[in-house]
């Protein structure tokens, strides 16, 4: 019986909680996301034309842009300008591949101070980490329905 | 147009991010893996390929890519070695972005101190 009267005045705490939180602004995280998202992989095209045009075959190139647009968005990370973007963009700096430097650059910096082997380097992997394990394994399973179900060609 | 095709496909990619984030509980953390998996599972069945020959850097600089590179890794391997390759191919064409961003993120812990 009690706890029938917690959950209900939980819910009823929700539903009146939810009257005074600002509207999430669906449209302009939508639209911030787009542009800044589109621009860093826009700058990475740029970035594969550069490499391709000093005569790196295809796939060395994206491999050099990759490590490029890891190493600008660390870099950026450092300075502080990658927090402030991602505020203002969300997914929009956090999906590319810079924002994955970013998971690992931001906690190595912040836990730095709780020494540099439980700080920054058992920190470093607090977001990172859930993405390699999770990718592992998927690719793993991945790689072996291509290989043996679906076939290289399909 | 190239630049334009990178610009749509990326953005569009962010933008769905995005609004999964908005639409559900779901922290960046989980986005992150979300589009990880997405991008091995969509390679399994060859349908990341064409989303880079459209998208090109659109479609490679998202980290649903490192998804794709990890399951290519694994099939070259496995291919020119058979299955230990499945194991050792993973990080094959994965491993140099991992490598960068621990050897960057200990630099920048070392070098810079957070704001704020």
């Amino acid at each position: 019986m009690s706890s029938k009267v917690t959950s209900d005045a939980k819910s009823r705490y929700a539903r009146d909680a939810a009257k005074y939180r600002p509207p999430t602004p669906y449209l302009r995280n939508f639209l911030a996301a787009f542009f800044v998202g589109g621009a860093i992989c826009a700058a990475g095209q740029i970035l594969h034309a550069v490499f391709v045009a000093q005569g790196l075959d295809d796939g060395e190139a994206g491999a050099r842009m990759a490590a490029s647009v890891i190493a600008l968005g660390a870099l950026l990370t450092g300075l502080g300008v990658y927090d402030i973007l991602g505020r203002f963009s969300g997914a929009g700096s956090a999906v590319p591949i810079s924002g994955f430097a970013n998971s690992i650059v931001a906690p190595a910096m912040e836990f730095a101070r709780e020494g540099f082997v439980l700080g920054t380097a058992a920190q470093m992997f607090v977001i990172a980490g859930p993405v390699i394990v999770y990718g592992v394994i998927a690719a793993f399973i991945s790689a072996a329905v291509r290989y043996f179900i679906v076939g290289i060609g399909g | 147009m190239e630049y334009l095709l990178a610009f749509l496909v990326g953005g569009s990619i962010c933008a769905l991010g995005q609004t999964l984030y908005d639409r559900t509980r779901l922290t960046m953390g989980h986005i992150m893996v979300i589009f990880v998996v997405a991008g091995a599972v969509l390679t399994a069945f060859g349908l990341y390929e064409p989303l880079i020959r459209i998208g090109g850097a659109g479609a490679t600089v998202p980290v649903s890519n490192f998804g794709f590179v990890l399951t290519r890794g694994a099939i070259s391997q496995l291919e020119q070695t058979g299955l230990f390759g499945l194991l050792n191919g993973l990080f094959s064409l994965a491993g140099g972005a991992v490598a960068a961003a621990i050897i960057l993120g200990f630099l920048m812990a070392l070098l810079f101190h957070p704001k704020g």
